[in-house]
């Protein structure tokens, strides 16, 4: 899979979780712009670790602000796994 | 310019300031009298307790206080020191013998409280590479302890052993792998599956700890929690508790048939690093646990307590937390946190107290009246408690359902 589609698949998971609707991009963060509070982050996690069948640490979390950034991350861990 | 500190704190501050201004405030409750296990005095007003995690009555009992008030003669009011240090007295070796013959297992360590039991044990036994597997709705100090630790930290859904094994098969299999879980779930009174949680664990190729902090003393043939219960004591490899529930004092502790375990007193800073408990506290829970495993089986008692209230709430139309009795614990589900912390009040003032507990720290955002029954409550007590219930659910119109009946009643 290459970055630009894990970053779709990903966005595709995110629908349910963005009540208020905003154009999802790259930049765009979850705690601010989705306004996630972290038991949903924890439910969006698990739905990405079951899509890509992969772990994404709870200690990595907190490095991982934007949609590009989990993009890169599962990209790694996928690749590593 | 100097930044101010408190400034992120602001959003508990407003949501603390939200709370009903005329209502007494569940933050800031005063027992200025305690009776019994059953009854304090709050405010000049005598008041049945039914939020005190004192399970089994233990916090009276004739024999602990006996030994309480002798350790404290022959051993003055503390320690003041650490268990490697100076604070090792001859009870902290009697009451871990204690704690080894209840659980029947090889080894086991005292800590100053159970949070510090699973910081220091969790943190320590998971290292850089080692993956902690954890329920999604573990207590805050199992995660902290995995804040603390270096390790992985995973989490699965809550009580659901396939999601568990679906993600220990996607981890190395040469890893160090802990699963923890807690045998009874504090806020809604859950029981965990625990034999399908072990199998899983043990196919996973982990090895296992359970929490029995909210099963010690009820659950199982002789009180050792639901590890007991559900005959898993050669699949469970720790088991971590407290005897500030149902050992009716202050402390922590784990037991292992690890034959390394004696090394973590050496590594555990958790336990290194603190005071131990005072010869009192020592003494009274060596007595608690003796008397839970072969004194008089009030087990029973706490049983069908448990069962008149959460089927007496249920009756009355309430949304509950389990569908049966699973535990002492029977969680009141109310729509917001206004009403909850409205309704506790209007509770304390039908004199009747319970724990009041609202996000974050409850699951899936529940707003709770946490009820948990002692083993001494009279059956007109428990009465008692169900019918304020209901006197102050019409009082504030809500609907039995936990909505209310009209938004304009208040």
């Amino acid at each position: 899979m290459t970055n630009e589609e894990i970053r779709n698949s990903i966005m595709t998971l995110i629908g349910p979780f963005n009540k208020k609707g905003i154009e999802l991009t790259p930049e765009t963060t979850f705690a601010v712009d989705l306004d996630l509070d972290s038991l949903t982050v924890m439910d969006l996690v698990a739905a990405i670790e079951d899509e890509f069948d992969i772990i994404i640490p709870l200690n990595l979390l907190p490095d991982l602000e934007t949609i590009q950034q989990v993009t890169d991350a599962v990209e790694k861990i996928a690749k590593a796994s | 310019m100097t930044a101010d500190l408190f400034d992120k704190f602001q959003p508990t501050i407003d949501a603390y300031n939200s709370l009903p201004a005329d209502a007494s405030n569940p933050f800031t409750v005063k027992m200025d009298k305690v009776f019994s296990q059953t009854e304090a005095e709050i405010d000049g007003q005598r008041i049945i307790l039914c939020g005190t995690n004192n399970y089994m009555g233990m916090t009276f009992d004739p024999d602990a206080m006996a030994a309480a008030h002798e350790a404290i003669d022959s051993f003055g009011t503390g320690t003041t020191g650490s268990r490697v240090l100076n604070g090792t007295y001859r009870g902290h070796r009697e009451l871990e013998d204690e704690l080894t013959d209840f659980f029947g297992m090889d080894h086991a360590m005292v800590f100053s409280t159970g949070y510090l039991a699973n910081l220091g044990i969790l943190s320590t036994l998971v290292g850089r590479d080692d993956y902690i597997i954890i329920d999604a709705d573990s207590h805050a100090s199992i995660y902290d302890a995995c804040a603390m630790g270096q390790a992985n930290v995973v989490r699965f859904r809550h009580n659901d052993a396939a999601d568990l094994a679906k993600r220990l098969a996607r981890l190395p299999d040469d890893a160090g792998k802990l699963v923890v879980v807690e045998g009874v779930y504090s806020m809604l009174g859950d029981e965990a599956p625990l034999k399908e949680i072990a199998e899983a664990t043990k196919a996973g190729g982990a090895m296992l700890a359970v929490d029995e902090a909210h099963s010690m003393g009820f659950c199982g043939k002789t009180g050792a929690g639901v590890t007991q219960a559900m005959g898993l004591e050669d699949m469970v490899d720790f088991i971590i508790g407290t005897f500030s529930k149902s050992v009716g004092t202050v402390g922590g502790f784990c037991v292992s048939n690890h034959p390394k375990f004696e090394v973590l007193r050496l590594v555990c800073r958790p336990y290194m690093f603190t005071a131990s408990l005072p010869p009192s506290v020592v003494a009274s829970a060596k007595s608690a646990i003796h008397t839970l495993k072969y004194g008089d089986n009030l087990r029973g008692a706490l049983w069908d307590n448990s069962r008149r209230l959460h089927s007496g709430l249920k009756d009355a139309g309430f949304k509950l937390g389990t569908e049966k009795a699973e535990s002492p614990i029977t969680a009141v589900c109310l729509p917001d946190a206004q009403l909850t912390a409205q309704f506790w009040s209007h509770l304390l003032a039908e004199g009747i107290y319970v724990n009041m507990a609202i996000p974050p720290a409850t699951p899936q955002g529940l707003n709770l009246l946490r009820c948990s029954v002692c083993a001494s409550h009279t059956s007109d007590q428990i009465d008692k408690i169900i019918a304020a219930f209901k006197t102050v659910a019409e009082k504030l119109n809500v609907d039995l359902s936990g909505t209310l009946r009209d938004a304009a009643a208040e």
